[in-house]
């Protein structure tokens, strides 16, 4: 799949950009900020399930069947979506205004 | 008879998302369920009533792919959880929780964590790069003949196994609940997915698994409600019921058997999150949206529709325990002790039968039969894209053919899939075909997702490097699965397994890795040279979409 000349000239501009660079460094810190924390999280309860599995079936409190497993897997679902919420309301908005603008720039200067 | 129900449970749903684990307990047929076939007619006729729409705004290849990129992220994350989640999903991890308790939970969380993490690292790239398939992503800057070629021969392969694994679920399930012939079922289930496909494409698709995911939805949440109400809709008042009741009382607090070594566990986690994030049907919908904003959105959509389904299975799974098995009338002989009409799978159907009579029944069998459809029709229409779009576009035509030409072929690659699946699926009846998912997964995450990564990530890919890389996924995922206790000692009747675990991916994946980036750094040929070159064009469309594929006007 081969660019076209003009839209190869579009991408040097782009490239050349230095917010260019600023949204690149931006999103992909925060996207793999957030990667990593899911993939520790994730990853670190495996390992207890893995290794020390008895934790898992404790208690939070006498008398209460709610246990450490179930508050932390329930966890896990409601603080990935929310990740997943940060993410798009973030990338959606902020970073896609940056984007736009960087290529309305380089499209109006190529032409 | 623990040990083998273990292997069954395992079976069922360590390969994750399917149910082919249910042609391992041979069904039995059962009586003609008039609810479910009305409800069942119901849901077909709409579904066609939707193809004869679709078929006439499928007149482009773009239509035809990808609904003209037209979908927007609320209906494409809906979609995306109607593919996603199949009956698996429903009857099998109800099962797990209701026989094994909290085990069920942390595989549902495995199922889920990929999500986010194909929002953050992919979701966006996908779409600014791909257009049909994503091989047009692997070969943006590669060699278009070898990268492709890989790319749909992988494709090719996670497709045939996850079809066959499907339909002979599907003609167990369906015997199960309908109690139609098994034969019969596999026709009925082809014949429409050939249908679906072949005249709606991905248009009709779409609206199948949104239609479907609402059903799945809507179904599931009312039975746990109704079963809810039976404990004051108080979870330590249905947790102490169900305690008290269990044969491993407080255990199913803890993790069991399921997750035997930490190997297991984390080859496991490894296979799901990234061999979803290699599935190619799963991959096909992130270009059915408008732009990257509308991709995300899918992900937000469709990961907050899994995580809640999730959360009612396991409520469902726990009050299964009470209702259902407290209940002689859903046991052989009416002996509580003894064995569950129908086998573990049917525990969903029986909770709602006992919580809604007849019809919840019915429409919960329906539920799982239009589930069937939607994702063996993903399957095809993926397949189909590998055969038209990758190998006869452009690796045979080179690009010359024309989109009639072009979308000819992938009709009839659809109808051939059809068929291929009919007649696996008839073929493999008797035999336990678990492994062939967990095949699908092993494959997707050790050919499919390390070349497709690093093609977005890493300027140093070289055509050499992902093809052989590729191909060495592949080739290990297979091998790892063959040698597996799975495959070599339950199909093949072998004494003992040459690999010791039942999930390859934590071997096959970063095995993959290694070699595609060490071929890659030794590769210095004039082409590799080139394709380094073309690196930062590509990088700039990645962020930002520029030159990415439009949708098409209606």
């Amino acid at each position: 799949m081969s660019s076209t000349s003009s839209q190869r000239a579009v991408y040097a501009r782009i490239r050349s950009n230095p917010r260019f660079a600023e949204l690149v460094s931006k999103r992909q810190g925060f996207a793999t900020l957030l990667s990593v924390v899911v993939l520790t999280i994730f990853y670190g309860f495996f390992m207890v399930v893995a290794f020390t599995p008895n934790v898992i079936g404790q208690r939070l409190s006498e008398g209460s069947y709610v246990t450490v497993g179930i508050a932390a897997e329930l966890f896990m679902f409601i603080f990935f979506w929310v990740l997943t919420a940060v993410y798009v309301k973030r990338a959606n908005g902020e970073f896609d205004d940056i984007t736009t603008e960087i290529v309305r720039d380089a499209a109006k200067e190529v032409k | 008879m623990l040990a083998r129900l273990n292997v069954l449970l395992l079976g069922l749903l360590a390969p994750a998302l399917s149910f082919a684990g249910d042609a391992i307990s041979a069904t039995e047929k059962q009586p003609l369920n008039l609810h479910a076939i009305g409800m069942f007619v119901l849901f077909v006729s709409m579904t066609l009533g939707i193809t004869y729409w679709a078929a006439g705004r499928t007149k482009s290849a773009a239509d035809f792919y990808t609904a003209g990129g037209g979908i927007t992220g609320f209906q494409n994350g809906l979609a995306i959880a109607g593919d996603y989640m199949s009956a698996a999903t429903l009857l099998g991890l109800t099962a797990m929780v209701y026989s094994k308790g909290v085990d069920g939970y942390i595989y549902m969380i495995a199922f889920f964590a990929g999500w986010p993490i194909i929002l953050f690292l992919m979701a966006e790239r996908l779409r600014n790069l791909g257009k049909f398939t994503f091989a047009d992503i692997t070969s943006y800057r590669l060699n278009q003949n070898k990268v492709r070629t890989m790319a749909a021969v992988s494709s090719l392969t996670v497709v045939c196994f996850y079809l066959v694994a499907q339909m002979v679920g599907a003609g167990q399930l369906i015997k199960l609940l309908f109690g139609l012939d098994y034969t019969i079922a596999l026709f009925v289930v082809g014949a429409l997915m050939m249908v679906y496909v072949t005249f709606g494409g991905m248009v009709a698709t779409t609206w199948v698994q949104i239609i479907k995911a609402c059903m799945l939805l809507a179904g599931g949440t009312l039975v746990m409600i109704l079963a809810m109400s039976q404990f004051g809709f108080s979870f330590e008042n249905l947790m102490t019921k169900a305690i008290s009741v269990h044969s491993l009382g407080e255990k199913i607090l803890f993790p069991g058997s399921l997750l035997p070594d930490p190997v297991t566990a984390l080859s496991l986690g490894l296979g799901l999150m990234f061999g979803t994030a290699g599935l190619p049907h799963i991959l096909m919908r992130f270009f059915t949206v408008t732009n990257a904003k509308e991709a995300r959105k899918s992900v937000l959509y469709a990961s907050g529709f899994v995580a809640y389904f999730f959360n009612v299975i396991l409520l469902m799974g726990f009050a299964a325990i009470i209702i259902v098995g407290q209940n002689p009338e859903f046991f052989e002989g009416g002996n509580i002790a003894g064995k569950i009409i129908g086998g573990g799978n049917m525990v969903a159907m029986h909770l709602a039968k006992a919580v809604g009579g007849n019809l919840l029944l019915g429409f919960l069998s329906a539920v799982a039969f239009a589930t069937i459809l939607a994702v063996v029709s993903g399957l095809a229409l993926a397949g189909a894209a590998a055969i038209s779009h990758d190998i006869y576009a452009r690796v045979i035509r080179q690009g010359k053919a024309t989109e009639t030409e072009e979308l000819r072929v992938s009709k009839l690659s659809s109808v051939g899939l059809g068929i291929v699946a009919i007649v696996l699926g008839i073929a493999f009846e008797k035999m336990n075909v678990a492994f062939m998912v967990a095949l699908a997964f092993g494959i997707a995450a050790s050919a499919n997702f390390p070349v497709l990564i690093l093609s977005m990530y890493w300027k140093g890919l070289t055509t050499r490097g992902a093809v052989i890389g590729g191909y060495v996924g592949l080739v290990a995922a297979v091998l790892f699965v063959l040698l597996s206790k799975s495959v070599w000692v339950t199909v093949l009747g072998n004494a003992q397994a040459l690999f010791p675990y039942d999930q390859p991916a934590l071997f096959s994946m970063p095995l993959a890795f290694l070699v595609t980036i060490i071929i890659s750094k030794l590769d210095n040929s004039a082409e590799a040279q080139a394709e380094r070159a073309q690196f930062d064009d590509q990088y700039v469309r990645a962020q930002t979409g520029f030159g990415a594929a439009e949708a098409s006007a209606h």
